[in-house]
């Protein structure tokens, strides 16, 4: 019987020549990540197994919710990451100024690849599906166990198809994308399962759209979001990716449990209103909303390309006297770049506050957190109640081409609002 | 085992940033996240929970997050178990590991309310409403994932695997 990406990679690692959805499988793990949130209650669950960490060079370990340290107890939380890699010899720890937020720094350096199976205690982990592998959020006593034995118990998932056909128009984002998608299906409408995108149109997405759009699984309810490896993914590793890697592809007669048509020539830039991910509507058809602020950043939208479409917007224009907008790029290498291309003069030169790269306001931790009844529009992946701040303040997430125009005008709005 | 508690009645989509909002996550001790446990949408929760009460809910329950602190949060507010409609896959993972017992029951859960008083066995999943006399079973537990919560938690099962290895 023919089997789909998740299912091979998945039986691959379970050391099985084949698998169906339901079943139960144990498979090995090829990478483990955690952050300073989620790494420090797994060490004590790790601490009481007993045992030495089953490989130092498949461990992440990244600090990025709360750093550079937003107050003591954070700062007790890095310290706690840092004596553990220390301790177990961790190559892939990345310290302050010398990594940024997990998600992008994991693709960006090469230590995800095709074909891995990567468990990160952090619900964004989908993101490297992006890639071809299959990668899924877990919670801190599985990480434990991860990193103690190097294996993790699944269920074989069901999966929807998303087939993917013709070429998104230039003002809409990867982002517009999978918004577009978790309206249409909900955010359950993929709970306990993995979403595999094929079709023609996959070609015309770059990487980076194709990251933003797998790390949005979960905000789906999906389990793993999985892309075809195709050019676009061999001209990204091939410079990043130093290890062996296995390319998957799903059999023709694969089972998918359902099957879901995106004309990406039909997509037109999206919002999604507060508190839920799947309260997507179109920019052109939504009454006028007035905002406080702005975020450009986050694993979601803080790579080069997302800072090169906001800056392009940004450029020669100014932030509306009304609003904040903050910018953060999502890694060092992303920091750098933009400075190098002109993009950080372009943000700062329009008014907005530039920072080091950090989760920060994604997630209400620090670097711009709203308080009653304010307004951000965030490229962010959450707009669940207080998820930034104060329980009466909105979220609306967008791409960050609307983001930026949004910022400019000082309402929600989209490139063509621009004079 | 047969429990009995009162019950606090939530919607669909009860998201891990409203079990335990992340401004509070900068700690991960039990009674401390349990002090904060649903304030954002319920602030008499944390302030009047009983040891022994039942949280019940709608779909898609603990979405968003891997956080474990949500589950902990409940668990160290004194509630033995939570019923919904259905959980967030990371979620439903997380209260199993922890030895938090998780019960889905689909559209039953409407015929459950606020206050109502519920008897629960957790092995055989059987709920019984005491208010309104209807009864109703959970989805069974998928086979090893049963151990795994009978050994009252991950961390557990694999000492007691070593052990028996
Ligand atoms: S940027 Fe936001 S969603 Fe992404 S890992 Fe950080 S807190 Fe989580």
């Amino acid at each position: 019987m023919g089997m789909n990406m998740t299912e091979k990679i998945l039986a691959m690692h379970a050391g099985l020549q084949e698998v169906a959805p339901g079943q139960l499988i144990t498979c090995k793990l090829d990478m483990v990540l955690a952050n300073d949130v989620t790494a420090p209650p797994s060490f004590k669950e790790f601490e009481k197994i007993g045992v030495p960490v089953f490989n130092n060079t498949k461990i992440a370990l990244v600090p990025d919710h709360f750093t550079p340290n937003k107050d003591i107890k954070s700062a007790a939380l890095s310290k706690a990451v840092r004596d553990f890699a220390q301790k177990h010899n961790i190559i892939n720890y990345f310290e302050v100024g010398r990594g940024g937020i997990e998600h992008v720094i994991l693709p960006e350096k090469g230590i995800v690849a095709p074909g891995m199976l990567t468990i990160g205690a952090d619900s964004h982990t989908c993101t490297y599906g992006a890639l071809g592998g299959f990668s899924t959020g877990v919670g801190t006593t599985d990480l434990a166990v991860g990193l103690a034995t190097g294996e993790a118990w699944f269920k074989v998932p069901e999966t929807i198809k998303v087939n993917l056909t013709g070429e998104k128009p230039a003002d809409v984002t990867g982002k517009d994308v999978m918004l577009t998608l978790i309206g249409m299906i909900g955010v359950d409408g993929a709970l306990y399962k993995a979403i595999e995108f094929a079709g023609d149109g996959v070609k015309a997405l770059s990487m980076d759209d194709r990251l933003t759009i797998a790390n949005m699984a979960i905000e789906a309810g999906g389990k793993n979001g999985i892309f075809p490896v195709d050019d676009v993914t061999k001209a990204y590793i091939k410079d990043r990716v130093k290890k062996e890697y296995t390319i998957v592809e799903a059999d023709a007669d694969a089972k998918y449990c359902q099957n879901v048509e995106i004309n990406l020539s039909e997509l037109v830039p999206v919002v999604a209103f507060p508190h839920l991910p799947g309260n997507t509507k179109k920019v052109n058809e939504i009454p006028e909303i007035k905002i406080d602020q702005v975020v450009i950043g986050s694993c979601t939208n803080g790579r080069i390309e997302d800072m090169q479409i906001a800056a392009q917007i940004m450029k020669n224009r100014t932030v509306h006297k009304d609003v904040r907008c903050i910018v953060i790029p999502g890694s060092q290498w992303v920091y750098k770049e933009m400075i190098k291309r002109g993009y950080a003069d372009i943000f700062i030169d329009a008014g907005a506050a530039v920072s080091t790269p950090t989760c920060g306001p994604c997630l209400g931790a620090h670097m711009g957190i709203l308080t009653a009844h304010e307004r951000c529009v965030s490229t962010t992946n959450r707009n669940f109640r207080g998820r930034m701040g104060h329980v009466d303040s909105e979220v609306y997430l967008a791409g960050p081409q609307v983001a930026a125009a949004s910022a400019v005008l000082g309402r929600i709005a989209q490139p063509s609002d621009l004079k | 085992m047969a429990l009995e508690g009162k019950v606090w009645r939530y919607g669909d989509n009860i998201d891990t940033d409203v079990i335990i909002p992340a401004r509070y996550l900068n700690s991960f001790d039990p009674q401390e996240l349990a002090s904060h446990c649903m304030v954002d949408i319920d602030e008499s929760f944390a302030q009047n929970v009983q040891e022994g009460d039942i949280m019940v809910s709608g779909k898609n329950f603990g979405c968003g997050s891997s956080r474990e602190h949500a589950p902990v949060a409940i668990k160290a507010s004194g509630v033995p178990v939570v019923i919904a409609a259905s959980f967030a896959r990371i979620f439903y993972r997380n209260g199993i590991n922890i030895g938090l017992p998780l019960l889905e029951i689909g559209d039953d859960v409407e015929k459950i309310s606020a206050g109502d008083r519920l008897r629960v066995d957790k092995v055989t999943g059987k709920i019984e409403n005491l208010t309104t006399g209807d009864v109703f079973n959970a989805h069974p537990l998928p086979g090893f994932v049963e151990n795994i919560a009978k050994a009252g938690g991950l961390i557990n099962y694999i000492k007691e695997k070593k052990i028996n290895a």
